[in-house]
């Protein structure tokens, strides 16, 4: 499938996906001497769900932390909206507009799901700290505003009953949850997810996947996504992206990718005769 | 009511009173620490710096008049002003915030990720240094500083409790100025972190760096706020202490003080701090009451500090601190 920057696609079940929104060009990252990603190109498009497979230590948590700012690498360019982004602190990446979930689950856990969330909205609140101070008209409405999104999202992902828990009280499952609605309470223009599924039971796994299908579909965002699960994903993205100690092997609609002889090879293990 | 009963009730609210001054210092510590893991060993010379700072300006004295003398040979001391108390408390925050920017951008940021050891070693480098500078920027000799609160005994309890128990309780007016001062200090830094955006954001940051980041919060300008908040309260601790006892050198040795409160408050809790300063307030006032004329006295100088150690033997993490859990 090659395809214009500007030109869109349909998907398989018959959704309109747009030009492209994030391009990662000849992308080289290196610690040291090892190299975790080698002359890597791919494209993110408007409204489409992107994943990035690979077996462990693909090179697939260092692409997602390029994309968002915790890596700056070596060689390459990345370009979002159509323009090449200089390097970045994370919270600037944030402050465009790309969203972010951690394999590992970094919450605040000292403070409610509800604050939780909130903070998703810390960039939308501009009011001066002497007018929140005296919460003054301009500052109420804000946090007004602000709150009806957070409540929006929290409903959305079906964690009212939890709104005032603390977050280190709550189990595995829902606590990527919350992680899941902070990210998305930015209403970010790109949704970055690191393993959302991982450590979850099936029940759960079918929930999470269900939520990131309803995300897409109900608010258009594009979602970027890692997994090592092949099944979820398979069932869940528009086009996958396949690494494999630092390369890419493979990229294309999930169908492409599963007959794809590398990725196979990748997944299965080759003998070496 | 027994004669000295009356005296233990006078020695508990003398104690309250010092008290929320140990906390006042207390409360600093904790608020940096909560944000960015370091123990500021510098807090006290920071109410040190705020003090002079704020002597020098109201005298309009000129900064770092000797240096300028020597080198120029000039004989320049006073710009021949007096510059009202609350203007003055104004510019001393600016100049607090312009330190605490220095700190941030020219220590803190190039340490970031290191040992919290490394991080204390930093706060008593830069505690020695910020005392050089004080003492360079407006002279070593001791000052007194007036912002016009007011001192002395307070008639009003004094009559009163006269007329109830037959002996005036003596109750410095200062001592109740702090009180106040302190609780509304509190309330204040309680609304800013539950209510505002910088307050949620510096939560944020308390809690976890990484998540902080990618929700788009700068850690560099949080740390620059949570070291202004800090010289804020270094400078209310400052004013409190500077008018009780003069602005001297031995200002900077509260910061000593405020060890044991925050071994039994907890290094990261804000009511921590204050109960703590409480409890060894009056502690320590009741004690010398009670024990210290069986042992000589001067029993102030080193309960507070058997105090902590006995906390730490049996609740290291004090009274409101976060529990320890070793996970395994």
């Amino acid at each position: 499938m090659m395809l214009d920057a500007s030109e869109g696609y349909v998907t398989a079940d018959g959704r309109q996906i747009g030009g492209v929104v994030m391009e990662m060009k000849n992308i080289t990252l290196r610690f040291g001497g090892v190299v975790a990603i080698k002359d890597i190109s791919f494209d993110i498009r408007e409204g489409e769900i992107r994943a990035i497979i690979g077996p462990n230590g693909a090179g697939k948590s260092s692409m997602l932390n390029v994309i968002s700012g915790f890596y700056v690498p070596q060689e390459g360019e990345v370009w979002y909206r159509g323009a090449p982004r200089p390097p970045m602190k994370p919270y600037e990446v944030a402050n465009q507009g790309i969203a972010r979930t951690f394999q590992n689950i970094a919450l605040f856990e000292g403070m409610s799901v509800l604050d939780n969330v909130m903070t998703g909205r810390l960039n939308y609140m501009k009011t001066g700290l002497f007018a929140q101070a005296l919460w003054m008209g301009r500052a109420e409405r804000e946090e007004t505003e602000n709150r009806a999104v957070v409540e929006r999202v929290i409903d959305f992902l079906e964690i009212q009953h939890i709104r005032k828990t603390p977050v280190a009280r709550l189990p595995y499952g829902l606590k990527k949850r919350v992680e899941l609605a902070r990210a998305l309470a930015a209403e970010p223009k790109l949704l970055l997810l690191d393993e959302p599924m991982a450590g979850m039971n099936v029940e759960e796994k079918e929930d999470m996947s269900r939520f990131i299908l309803d995300v897409n579909d109900e608010f258009g965002t594009t979602i970027a996504l890692i997994e090592h699960d092949m099944g979820v994903v398979m069932d869940l993205s528009d086009r996958v992206v396949v690494m494999d100690y630092g390369k890419k092997i493979g990229d294309g609609t999930p169908d492409e990718v599963r007959n794809n002889q590398e990725v196979i090879d990748a997944y299965l293990g080759v003998a070496h005769d | 009511m027994p004669e000295q009963l009356v005296f233990a009730m006078e020695v508990v609210l003398n104690g309250l009173m010092a008290g929320v001054l140990y906390a006042l210092v207390a409360l600093g510590f904790v608020l940096i620490y909560k944000a960015s893991g370091i123990f500021n060993y510098a807090q006290g010379v920071m109410a040190l710096f705020a003090a002079m700072t704020l002597v020098g300006i109201m005298q309009g004295q000129v900064p770092f008049a000797h240096l300028i003398n020597a080198t120029f040979g000039l004989h320049v001391t006073h710009f021949g002003w007096q510059i009202p108390g609350f203007i003055a408390i104004l510019l001393t925050m600016a100049v607090m915030v312009l330190l605490a920017w220095l700190v941030q951008t020219f220590i803190m940021r190039h340490l970031i990720g290191q040992e919290p050891i490394i991080l204390f070693m930093a706060t008593i480098g830069l505690a020695y240094f910020l005392e050089g500078v004080a003492d360079l920027m407006w002279g070593s000799e001791i000052k007194t500083l007036d912002v016009g609160l007011p001192q002395g005994i307070n008639l009003w309890i004094d009559e009163r409790t006269f007329n109830i128990f037959g002996y005036g309780f003596f109750i410095d007016n200062l001592d109740i100025v702090a009180t106040i001062i302190a609780a509304l200090l509190v309330a204040a830094l309680v609304a800013f972190s539950q209510y505002t955006k910088q307050g949620r954001a510096m939560r944020a940051v308390a809690d976890d760096h990484q998540a902080a980041l990618s929700v788009g919060i700068s850690l560099n300008f949080i740390w620059v706020l949570v070291w202004s908040v800090a010289g804020f309260v270094a400078l209310v601790a400052g004013i409190m202490w500077g008018t009780k006892s003069g602005v001297q050198f031995s200002l900077s040795l509260i910061a000593l003080k405020a060890l044991p409160v925050l071994m039994l408050g907890g290094f990261t809790s804000i009511p921590g701090a204050i109960v703590g300063g409480l409890i060894i307030g009056v502690g320590e006032k009741l004690f010398e009451f009670a024990i210290g004329p069986l042992v000589g006295g001067a029993t102030e100088n080193w309960f507070a500090y058997v105090l902590a150690l006995i906390f730490l033997v049996f609740r290291p993490q004090g009274l409101f601190g976060e529990k320890i859990i070793e996970r395994v």
